[in-house]
């Protein structure tokens, strides 16, 4: 195979300028200027070696290519359409035990709203049970006594109880269940020619993203979990089989410098990364109509940095596991189920008890979710970006270099 | 065959366990995982930081603030005075809510007509914003209510009374800690079994393996035993920290749920089982598991509900080992689950092991062909 056949674009521009060099020595000027041409021609031409086998090796396995594309383009459909935080047509009970009209107006309320999908059932028993087996997420009581307290004036009592095992969702069925009751006093009012005055009513305006969709929420921070799978996971599997196999000491001895296999090793991945990076923001922007407000280039460069932390986790645990077995499993526990958990990606990381906030800020993936939040739904807010690329820039230098040492100390013993 | 069946399962274990890196990451992380996830996890809100933005200069307004101020939920960040301020705050997220009470808040109550506040919330975090705005609306409510008894007008004819079974205080970590259970094991499992085949494969030792007297059913057996083994006692002490440290209470049978975990990681080996089976290298059972793994977690109900999910995704769910075992485990430690809904959670689990580990076996000689 030729160097034109070269399948990476990027090794491609490296690739032609060293075959220059190599080709025409005789096309360079003076002596001293030929023998550094000729280093460096010759590094250019161990590097381009490198990277090309590094690409090739990726191209022929089909599962790298798997966790690249077919992963992210995976998840994002499931986070795009499957998954949401939003509770609609939510299974209730309602149980009336004396059907006056104003029992059976609030029970009409429940009906009307879309956020229920209720059902009546005969007494409190009944719907005990249904709550019991899981076939209703909470049921609503009206007793007996509805209506004639409401005539009294003593204040009757909607009993609404909820499934508490899912505490988010139980929290949610009681917000629509007070919104339902809310629009159910004011009719109450209207229709009874005296409108009930609430003294302060509430206007909610929600910032960049007005319809609260969690899908804008979930689907930028998605990113920061493919990234870690290709720059963590992937490389650091990849680089542990070398060390399983000898390849990696064989590599060693070779005339190729440390600092030339790391760069061998990075410059695949990197594009790998960078390349679903590109697809799953198109995916987003394009399918799944995810604002991107912030700046286009800022995602690039934010991206590229928090690529390159990533590369330099997989690539110190490869090192420091030497084996697929434990690198798979190390990746997973301190790059993937964080990135997932622990970066903001789903939980809010100011509510997380101090302890855990302090481990947070660890995680490279913490860092680049922040950005990708604010890039795509609130713009490019400098305040945020600028900290968030130095904490990545920092976490990258150090992993890499940790990486460099450990590399050298190891061959050492 | 059972001295044969013994011997295999000594030596997958030994594989397993003559590696000191190996047996360190099988043992310590699983434990960290759960005590920093345990407290990571989940979807309560607190310490919102908040900007009040009070133009009015009225007794209400203050005793609105107040209220705020008393809350344990809302923690007030700074005082503003114009609304250009508000970007300076929300965007760089130094606070998620500013509470704005225009001029005339005072004057508009105390005539007895309706005053409005507005709530400008950071929307960046889609859930934690409606949970905010569920906060404020209660502090809301609270003052309204206090403000009708105080100042003589009529009572609502009705209010919501609200309480949870199972969890009266609502506490997400009740919910999430018993799932990490099901993930924990699920992510441990997988990894041990895509990689038993897989290694083999790529030594070459699996196809001596197959060469020699055992039975398939006998190869089986010898690889699924160390890594139900594991997953047992790794759910174990993961249940334990759930009950002891985090003080999640145990309000079903415990026979339940070991027969639910039981299930759970015997579906997990079948499907690793096959991934490694299929797979040439171990670099591909590992990324095989992983492409399995990643949508079980999303597609279980671990975080986000099937209930909200559209329903072919809900169809899809029902492939799902996890989301059985999620029901049992949830079900085992908050309400004392009935064995009939017990019943309709195992029976599938016990289907999804049954074809998977056939599956496995039938691959492990018909991958060579």
């Amino acid at each position: 195979m030729t160097g034109s056949e070269t399948p990476s674009a990027i090794a491609g521009n490296a690739a032609g300028s060293a075959r220059n060099g190599q080709d025409n020595p005789n096309d360079r000027g003076d002596t001293a200027v030929v023998r550094t041409g000729i280093a460096g021609s010759r590094r250019i031409l161990r590097l381009r070696g490198l990277i090309r086998k590094e690409t090739l090796q990726i191209l022929r396995d089909p599962s790298s290519i798997s966790i690249a594309f077919v992963l992210p383009a995976v998840l994002l459909i499931l986070f795009g359409y499957g998954v949401s935080l939003d509770a609609e047509h939510v299974p209730v009970a309602i149980v009336v035990e004396s059907p006056s009209n104003d029992a059976v107006s609030f029970a009409l309320s429940i009906a009307n709203s879309h956020y229920f999908s209720p059902r009546l059932s005969r007494n409190r028993h009944e719907a005990r049970a249904a709550l019991r087996r899981g076939d209703v997420q909470a049921f609503v009581v009206l007793r007996e006594d509805f209506s004639r307290r409401i005539k009294q004036g003593s204040g009757a009592a909607i009993q609404v109880t909820t499934n508490g095992t899912d505490a988010n969702t139980a929290r949610i069925i009681n917000g629509y269940l007070d919104g339902v009751w809310q629009v159910w006093l004011k009719h109450f009012g209207l229709a009874r020619g005296q409108p009930i005055v609430a003294p302060v009513d509430v206007e909610h305006r929600v910032w960049f993203n007005a319809d609260v969709r969690s899908r804008n929420f979930l689907v930028p921070g998605l990113i920061a979990i493919i990234m870690t799978l290709i720059g963590a996971l992937l490389t650091a599997m990849v680089i542990a089989r070398e060390w399983e196999r000898g390849t990696m000491e064989a590599l060693m001895v070779t005339p190729v410098g440390i600092n030339e296999i790391l760069i061998g090793k990075l410059v695949p991945y990197f594009a790998l990364g960078m390349g679903s990076m590109l697809l799953s923001t198109a995916l987003a922007v394009w399918v799944f109509g995810v604002p991107l407000r912030g700046s286009f280039l800022v995602l690039l460069l934010v991206s590229a940095i928090f690529m390159l932390a990533a590369l330099g986790l997989g690539l110190l645990i490869s090192t420091v596991a030497r084996s697929q077995f434990v690198a798979g499993q190390v990746a997973i526990i301190v790059a993937f189920l964080p990135a997932f958990i622990l970066s903001g990606f789903v939980f809010d990381i100011t509510s997380m008890p101090s302890i855990v906030q302090a481990i947070t800020h660890i995680v490279p993936a913490r860092y680049f979710v922040s950005s990708l939040q604010t890039l795509f739904l609130a713009g490019t807010v400098w305040r945020i970006i600028f900290y968030d690329l130095l904490a990545l820039g920092i976490m990258a230098i150090v992993l890499i270099g940790l990486t460099r040492r450990m590399t050298k100390k190891s061959l050492g013993q | 065959m059972w001295d044969r069946v013994r011997a295999l399962i000594i030596k997958e274990f030994r594989a397993i366990w003559k590696d000191k890196r190996s047996r360190v990451v099988i043992i310590g992380p699983p434990i960290i995982q759960l005590l920093v996830f345990g407290y990571a996890a989940s979807f309560d809100v607190n310490h919102v930081a908040t900007v009040i933005l009070n133009e009015d200069r009225g007794l209400p307004a203050a005793q609105l603030v107040a209220r705020f101020k008393g809350s344990p939920t809302f923690n007030i960040v700074g005082h503003i005075g114009t609304t250009k301020e508000i970007a300076q705050y929300i965007d760089p997220r130094y606070a998620s809510l500013v509470i704005h009470i225009r001029d005339g808040f005072s004057r508009e109550i105390g005539a007895g007509r309706t005053a409005k506040v507005q709530m400008i919330v950071d929307g960046r975090e889609s859930n934690t914003a409606q949970i905010i705005l569920g906060y404020a609306g209660r502090v809301v409510r609270t003052f309204n209510l206090h403000w009708a008894r105080t100042h003589g007008l009529k009572d609502p004819p009705a209010t919501v009374v609200a309480r949870a079974w199972f969890n009266p205080n609502l506490k997400s970590q009740w919910f999430f800690v018993p799932g990490i259970v099901a993930l924990l094991t699920l992510v441990v499992t997988m990894v041990l079994t895509a990689l038993s085949v897989a290694r083999e494969r790529e030594a070459g030792t699996f196809e001596q393996l197959l060469v020699t007297p055992f039975r398939r059913i006998e190869i089986l057996i010898g690889k699924a035993t160390p890594a139900l083994l594991i997953g047992l006692a790794e759910g174990t002490v993961i249940i334990a920290v759930a009950y002891f440290w985090f003080a999640v209470p145990f309000r079903g049978s415990l026979v339940i749920l070991y027969s639910g975990l039981f299930l759970f990681l015997l579906a997990a080996t079948g499907v690793g089982l096959m991934l490694s089976s299929i797979s040439r290298t171990q670099q591909q059972a590992i990324l095989g598991a992983f492409l399995f793994v990643v949508p079980a977690i999303i597609l279980s109900g671990f975080a986000t509900p099937i209930a909200n999910m559209p329903w072919p995704v809900q169809l899809l769910t029902l492939l799902n080992p996890m989301r059985y075992f999620l029901v049992i485990v949830r079900g085992a430690f908050l309400e004392g689950l009935p064995l009939s809904t017990a019943l309709q959670q195992l029976w599938p689990m016990a289907v999804i092991a049954l074809v998977c580990l056939v599956s496995a076996a039938w691959l492990f000689r018909h991958r060579m062909a």
